[in-house]
């Protein structure tokens, strides 16, 4: 390798206003190489993305790609040609096919010819290799063959750096396995990319080199080989980290005592079939499955989100009204839900009003909301899951992730649910917050109480005391605590054996 | 507030006054000045502007336009429109009338089926009915709320010219004509009406759990959902209050004016949008205030005002009009600093 790097970074100093978000931090990325860049939340990721991508321009330091300075910033078509960004947020267009998202904009003088315009995308698919129809429209695309599809775009401006802001964040276990073996076929062809990602596991898969960054300064780099998993966790955290194979030891759930959520042959069409449950008073269970397993439609079947298509919940012995949010509230469901931007948060109002947007009913005689109360709630709420924010009264769109899904789990926990159903509780949070969601969890049923979570994350299912897996809508495999890695993925996949 | 980790105990009152004037939405003030100015060019222009005669008259002439932008503020929060407001405020007077006036003796042929104390009982259920049509169609057979409500509006109207066979009914209930003329205290009884409902109206908004589930609606119907808030429900309720507001604010301009014209609120709704738009009420839910959307109508109307007593030929009323909007648009999002959605 002694070829020019991919991205070579050095000394960059950003500063927004009186917070310094990259304090001189360095960043080398050889052609061909997986790079990873992992930091807790606010460890300056996403800035220095913004800096080597020309969105922001460093207050010093200088980027160069492939030996050659960085383009002038503003200079949008010569940063293309340099370093593309694949967002979490797909930027491509839903409703216009995969060919036209590829050439937008790119178009050859004159008028569009349609037949030329396909063959062309058809080209440039084939030669990365991505096997996508270019007449398809782009929403009917798999959220991998998007990200294929935006990897494809990007190359095709001469870009040879790609950013994975997150990729893996909406994908299932098979999505990712496609999307880590076509990025690895990239880096055959000398595609180099800068890997940003909270999944540890990931890293190690996919990356051969990690840089860890740590409040705005840039802490370690070395090969992932030569790193183990704990120091990394410590480079991260800056204390020594909790080994990741920890699993929940042997709880006092009484198994002599009467269940508090009980499920019988509950079903739903297209869903998942007949399936029984019961959850005992300090037990977490975990449902297990990749994206189509229909674990998140028992858990929102669960919250009354859906109403099932046969069979009955019961909270402590009351049959809970199907497909009602309120009654499952009533009954003491709480409910975290799987994407806090879509069914979490409010997103232009207060963590305040969030927090207490279950239990409006409680802050104030005759159906009034005293704004005294809800500040008073939402303290005790703050105060308790350990929210950083301004106040009460800051929007909760100015949090970040790990913090907004603390004020969704506030609203959960407000109305002191007896039975907790939280699906993915920690995606997309740093490993400091994700340690404290779970305990959060883990904290409920301690009290007596029932937690369901559903997840397909390792790290979720370890603090379960029962963990089911569902493939295709059928609990295909039971584990008590104590489950090899191996072993759940392998169930979660299809191919685990029946117990 | 001593569990508080980020303030300094010292500080702690200084703080929580601080805190509580954060809560403030600056951007919902942001057409007072706008008023002021208007004010003082009102008074340069004419002498007569600031005589408590004519500041009335101007809050009279916006009572029938801001109760339809109340009704058409609560439906933006919740993140819904309706457009069929305009015509309401026609047709919910002429039903009425047509079905306590007598068949006979006067120039308009009711039906006579009901007593005539029932008329205001009786716009007003049209009103709710409207409502209750809209969230029928937008809810229960989700199709879209612009395009049909814009089928209500046109509905409506051609409806109203239909029963009044395009003239203008000019028997109008006696309960119609005291709500329109009859002065409380100095001032007419639609203006108290309307800063009361104005009044009543931001409180639930601010203090009343049904009232701050329309912001939660308005700003993630999911998230709504998933915290309990039945969506629909509530939905549904405030499109049957747009339509209450829309009839009420009938019977106030029928009972003033005497007459139900055949065009009785015909172009009203652009106004109506403009008026709440420039209050800070924003067109994808979620966001604004009702005294915003009072303050987005108030400027409006003195404009009109000012322009009228300057002298203004009447013939470019129009053009100045549109022109106010946009100005009045800019202004307020500058203003505010916040982007207009």
């Amino acid at each position: 390798m002694s070829a020019a790097p991919a991205l070579d970074a050095r000394g960059i100093v950003k500063r927004f206003g009186p917070t310094l978000a990259l304090d001189s931090v360095a960043l080398t990325v050889r052609p061909g190489e997986s790079h990873a860049l992992v930091g807790r939340n606010g460890a300056g990721k996403s800035t220095l993305v913004g800096v080597v991508t020309g969105l922001h321009r460093q207050d010093a330091g200088t980027v160069a790609f492939g030996g050659a300075p960085a383009p002038a910033f503003g200079d949008r078509a010569a940063w293309q040609a340099k370093v593309a960004c694949v967002y979490q947020q797909s930027m491509v267009v839903p409703d216009l096919t995969v060919a036209e998202n590829l050439f937008l904009n790119r178009f050859e003088g004159g008028p569009i010819r349609w037949g030329r315009l396909r063959r062309r995308a058809a080209d440039l698919l084939a030669e990365y290799g991505v096997n996508v129809d270019p007449d398809v429209r782009a929403r009917e695309l798999t959220v991998e063959q998007r990200q294929f599809v935006e990897i494809a775009r990007a190359l095709s401006f001469g870009a040879r750096l790609i950013v994975l802001d997150e990729p893996t964040a909406q994908l299932d276990a098979r999505g990712i396995e496609r999307l880590f073996t076509k990025l690895r076929e990239l880096q055959a062809q000398g595609v180099a990319f800068l890997f940003i990602s909270h999944h540890l596991q990931e890293v190690y898969e996919l990356c051969t080199a990690v840089t860890v960054y740590r409040d705005a300064r840039h802490v370690v780099t070395a090969p992932v080989a030569e790193l183990a998993k704990d120091d990394l966790v410590a480079a991260m955290t800056g204390e020594a980290g909790a080994g990741a194979s920890w699993h929940a030891g042997a709880r006092a759930v009484r198994e002599d005592a009467a269940p508090v959520l009980t499920v019988e042959g509950l079903a739903l069409d297209g869903e998942f079939e007949p399936v029984d449950l019961a959850v005992r008073p300090g037990e977490v269970l975990g449902l297990a499955g990749a994206a189509a397993s229909g674990n998140t439609a028992l858990g929102e079947t669960l919250a009354g989100m859906r109403r099932a298509s046969a069979g009955r919940i019961a909270v402590r012995g009351r049959t809970v009204r199907p497909g009602s949010v309120p009654h499952a509230l009533d009954a003491g469901i709480g409910y975290i839900p799987e994407d806090r931007h879509r069914q979490g948060l409010v997103p232009q109002r207060s963590v305040a009003e969030n927090a207490t947007l279950t239990v409006t009913d409680q802050l104030g005689p005759w159906g009034t909301v005293l704004p005294s109360r809800t500040r008073e709630f939402a303290r005790s709420m703050i105060a308790s899951l350990d929210i950083k924010t301004r106040g009460p009264g800051q929007l909760v769109s100015g949090l970040s992730g790990g913090n907004q899904q603390k004020v969704v789990v506030a609203r959960a926990l407000a109305r002191r649910p007896v039975a907790l159903v939280a699906v993915r509780p920690t995606a997309g949070v740093d490993v400091k917050s994700k340690e404290a969601l779970l305990a959060v969890v883990r904290r409920v049923a301690d009290e007596g109480n029932a937690a369901v979570i559903v997840s397909d994350e390792l790290d979720d299912l370890r603090v379960c005391d029962r963990v089911l897996a569902l493939f295709h809508g059928r609990v295909v495999a039971a584990y008590d605590s104590g489950w090899s890695d191996r072993e759940l993925v392998a169930a979660m996949e299809g191919v685990g054996e029946r117990p | 507030m001593t569990e508080t980790v980020t303030t300094a105990p010292a500080g702690v009152a200084d703080a929580g006054a601080r805190r509580r004037l954060a809560h403030v939405r600056w951007s919902d003030f942001s057409l007072v000045p706008v008023i002021l100015v208007l004010m003082v060019i009102g008074f340069i222009v004419s002498p007569v502007f600031l005589t408590s005669d004519n500041l009335i008259s101007v809050i009279q002439q916006s009572s029938e336009l801001s109760l339809l932008v109340l009704g058409q503020a609560l439906i933006l929060i919740c993140g819904r429109m309706d457009l069929s407001l305009e015509s309401t405020i026609g047709i919910a007077p002429v039903i009425a009338m047509w079905l306590v006036l007598p068949s006979e003796g006067g120039r308009f042929a009711g039906l006579g089926l009901l007593p005539t104390w029932t008329a205001i009982p009786l716009c007003l259920l049209v009103g709710v009915a409207i409502g209750a049509v809209n969230g029928f169609l937008m809810l229960k057979l989700n199709v879209n709320g612009f395009i049909a409500t814009l089928g209500m509006l046109t509905m409506l109207r051609g409806l109203h010219v239909g029963i009044t066979e395009g003239k203008s009914i000019t028997e109008v209930p006696e309960s119609f004509r005291y709500l329109g003329k009859t002065d409380w205290l100095g001032a007419p009884a639609a203006v108290w009406i309307c800063l009361t409902l104005f009044a009543v109206g931001g409180a639930a908004l601010a203090w009343l759990r049904h009232g701050r589930a329309l912001y939660a609606i308005g700003g993630n119907p999911e998230a709504a959902r998933a915290a309990g808030i039945r969506v629909d429900r509530i939905t549904w309720a405030v499109l049957a209050i747009g339509g209450l507001l829309a009839a009420f604010a009938g019977i106030l301009y029928t009972g003033h004016y005497g007459s139900v014209a055949a065009t009785q609120g015909n172009g009203w709704i652009f106004q109506v949008f403009a008026a709440a738009v420039i209050g800070g009420i924003s067109l994808k839910g979620g966001r604004g205030t009702l005294f915003g959307a009072l303050t987005g109508v108030l400027t409006l109307q003195l404009v009109v005002n000012v322009m009228t007593l300057g002298g203004v030929p009447a013939l470019w009323n129009q053009f100045l009009n549109g022109a106010i909007i946009i100005v009045a648009l800019v202004i307020s999002r500058f203003a505010s600093g916040e982007k207009q959605d």
